[in-house]
């Protein structure tokens, strides 16, 4: 037996100094050799634990042991069973605290690199002519409504498409896709993968409807009326903002309406493209999570010389995948950790111009397990800065609950759905992904998208 | 892609737009908006709607052109697409029998007022228009607005029609006529909604305004419409458009609104389609 290979095979990637002057995918993908020689790292386990891991259980082994053997298509057939998202998950999943995390390899040194194996296999399928498309049964006369198209409403729709309903999905937006549209960045995942992932749904015999705001243009009720089952995934849509004074000013955003502006709208490609995005010099971005280090890293993109990520707890606590934060690191990005923004200060213009902030200090843990942050007494100083983002987390999207009677709320707006089968308290209507839990993970909207799925089709055939 | 039905400049720089769009006009409710862009690089841009027709399945709205993105909705035909049209989006007007209720319009809002009156009338109010413009020339649907309203009045810059000046004579216009509103509603440029409040009051009427902010998506996520409204933050796309306008926050709102002025006319030096820069 040859000994065990240890070492992650490192993902090619754009360098620093190149990166922040595109918006280009940073990470490159591997080779098939590199693949080949990572799948080959794998130890196809009799009791795989990286599945388990899964919130929506992909054959791992399967389709790692596919790439081994040079078997691309057998191998992005293993992971579409469960995932109609293989491009966008192996990108985004946070697979360092689930597959990767439960890897035996990982008691003695590295994990596989099943995300990037996961991606590898995904972008071969996209380089070829045709796409395998997975045999639709014939349909059996009940329809679905769907509302909202992104990794949750996806899921769905997905998986009762290939159990013979009719789907319709409803987008409130101009283009599919929810948080992986308007919300992560081009140069981490590109929107050419998005479409093509939708395109996939749509080929499956899913109508989407774009522009159609479910609440508005027409509501829950009417819905039932034409639908035997309804979906809610609206996705955590509602900013917060940190409740400060001087919020309102000029340059001041929410980390949504600056990566919208950016993704959505293209406004990185103004005036090509209509939308503005002001070029700001000197950015400070709240908040120290995925969105975070998102908003800052575009900030840099779009040409500031200085840019903060702006966090009340230190390095340790950092919410952000460790990879995204060593990516904000090459590229630049400065941390101000222990540091809690008080007051935004502007002009006479109403344009921001300073920030006041307060330094912290980290006292015992709190109810998150994390080290509670402190004021340090009379500690404020000043930080001059033209632009801020705030990336300190979203509230679920209010129009559905607001014309919806009888579906119950939770404290926080969220949808109140039961965590296993996602039924809300409305008949007929399941709901999943932020709207339920507040802003989480693709993959656990996806997770609980898949077991909504499953729900409604036991509700509606009888099946188990 | 929604059909433009018309497109058409009814008065110097105000359009009416009509688009095809029947799910929208289904369920088009007064006072509501919705959302467009003209093509596929265009902005998202929200517009009141002035008027919609269910068995055509049409939904009007008129605009301003006052920048890069307006002056490409002015170029539409009939007959062409545009990619997106969404709505009816925001809260809409409450309609209850108040009594006596004055709509104060000016610019796009002479027409954004035409479906509260014709539902105010319904609910059996007595309503009064006040329409102001320019000129007698940059009037519109005065016609239409006397079929659902008691009377029309007129305020024009230039005294070439009604009443000489601006909505600054609000109070005394009231006074003359003897009108004594239960509640008034004004629709238009910010100044003019501004200024309507601060005229009333004193008054003591209650007056609703309808704010009109920079948006982006118009369901509450981005956050861009944000204004203060009695010493809180409301978003205008889900928590408005309308507000009372005693409590806006009148200075902060104009700031934001011309956060992005520069940008606006930028395009329009590269188009060439607007000489005025």
């Amino acid at each position: 037996m040859s000994p065990l290979d240890l070492v992650k095979r490192p993902m090619p990637k754009q360098e620093p100094f190149e990166r922040v002057r595109n918006f280009d995918e940073v990470a490159l993908g591997y080779s098939v050799e590199l693949a080949r020689e990572e799948a080959g790292r794998c130890l196809d386990c009799k009791k795989p634990g990286c599945v388990g891991g899964c919130p929506v259980g992909i054959d791992i082994p399967g389709f790692i042991h596919c790439i081994t053997e040079g078997d691309f298509a057998g191998g992005i057939r293993a992971i579409k069973q469960t995932n109609a998202l293989p491009a966008v998950c192996g990108r985004v999943c946070p697979q360092e605290e689930q597959c990767e995390m439960q890897c035996i390899l990982r008691k003695k040194g590295e994990s596989v690199a099943i995300g990037r194996l996961e991606r590898f296999l995904a972008d071969w399928e996209a380089a070829q002519e045709t796409t395998e498309a997975p045999p639709l049964p014939p349909l059996n006369g009940r329809s679905i409504a769907i509302v909202g198209s992104g990794p949750a409403g996806i899921t769905v729709a997905a998986d009762l498409a290939l159990r013979g309903y009719k789907i319709t999905m409803f987008e409130a937006l101009h283009e599919a896709g929810g948080v992986l549209t308007y919300g992560i960045p081009e140069f981490r995942l590109p929107k050419a993968i998005v479409r093509r992932e939708v395109q996939y749904v749509r080929s499956l015999g899913v109508d989407l409807r774009l522009d159609f705001v479910v609440g508005k243009t027409r509501t829950m009720d009417a819905l039932l009326e034409s639908f035997d089952a309804v979906f809610v995934g609206a996705g955590a849509g509602l900013p917060w903002f940190m409740d400060i004074p001087g919020e309102n000013l000029n340059g001041v955003y929410s980390a949504n309406e600056y990566l919208t502006r950016c993704n959505l709208m293209r406004g990185f490609r103004f005036p090509a493209f209509d939308t503005p995005l002001k070029r700001s010099a000197r950015v400070a971005v709240f908040g120290g999570g995925n969105v975070a280090m998102d908003s800052a890293r575009t900030a840099l993109r779009l040409g500031a010389d200085e840019v903060h990520i702006v966090y009340r707890r230190s390095h340790d606590e950092l919410p952000a995948r460790a990879e995204e934060v060593e990516n904000a690191e090459e590229e630049g990005v400065m941390f101000d950790f222990l540091t809690l923004p008080v007051r935004l200060i502007g002009n006479e213009r109403g344009w921001l111009t300073e920030i006041e902030c307060r330094r912290m200090e980290l006292g015992e843990p709190d109810a998150s397990g994390r080290r509670r942050p402190i004021e340090v007494a009379g500690s404020e100083f000043m930080m001059r800065m033209d632009a801020s983002v705030c990336a300190i987390g979203n509230s679920p999207n209010p129009l559905i609950p607001m014309t919806t009677p009888g579906l119950e709320v939770g404290k926080r707006g969220n949808i109140v759905a039961d965590e296993e089968t996602g039924l809300t308290s409305r008949r007929r209507v399941w709901a999943g992904g932020d709207v339920v839990t507040g802003a989480a993970t693709v993959i656990s909207a996806m997770g609980a998208g898949r077991r909504a799925a499953q729900s409604i089709h036991e509700a509606l055939s009888g099946a188990k | 892609m929604f059909k433009v039905v018309e497109r058409s400049m009814i008065v110097p720089n105000v359009h009416l737009l009509t688009i095809e769009a029947s799910e929208v006009a289904q369920a088009a409710r007064p006072g509501n908006f919705i959302i467009l862009r003209p093509d596929e690089q265009g902005e998202r841009i929200p517009l009141t709607i002035a008027d919609w027709d269910v068995s055509a399945g049409t939904v009007t709205s008129l605009f301003v052109q006052v920048g890069a993105s307006t002056a490409k909705l002015a170029r539409l035909k009939a007959g062409d697409t545009i990619p997106t049209f969404a709505g009816p989006l925001g809260n809409e007007t409450e309609i209850a029998k108040f009594g006596t209720v004055v709509l104060v319009g000016g610019c796009y809002g002479i027409g954004a007022i035409y479906p509260i009156a014709r539902a105010l009338k319904a609910a059996g109010n007595r309503v009064f228009a006040l329409i102001e413009a320019r000129s007698s020339f940059a009037l519109y649907w005065e016609d239409r607005l006397k079929t659902v309203c008691e009377r029309v009045l007129v305020i024009s810059r230039d005294g070439s029609r009604g009443y000489k000046g601006h909505v600054t004579r609000l109070a005394e216009i009231l006074a003359t006529e003897k009108i004594k509103p239960d509640r008034l509603i004004a629709y238009g440029c910010t100044y003019q909604m501004m200024e309507v409040s601060r005229q009333t009051k004193p008054l003591g009427i209650k007056t609703i305004v309808s704010m009109n902010p920079i948006m982006i998506d118009g369901t509450g996520m981005c956050g861009v419409c944000r204004l203060t409204v009695a010493g809180e933050t409301k978003f205008a796309c889900v928590d408005g458009p309308e507000f009372d306008g005693h409590e806006v926050d009148w200075e902060e709102f104009l700031a934001r609104r011309e956060s992005y002025n520069a940008e606006e006319v930028e395009p329009l030096h590269r188009s060439g389609s607007c000489s005025h820069f």
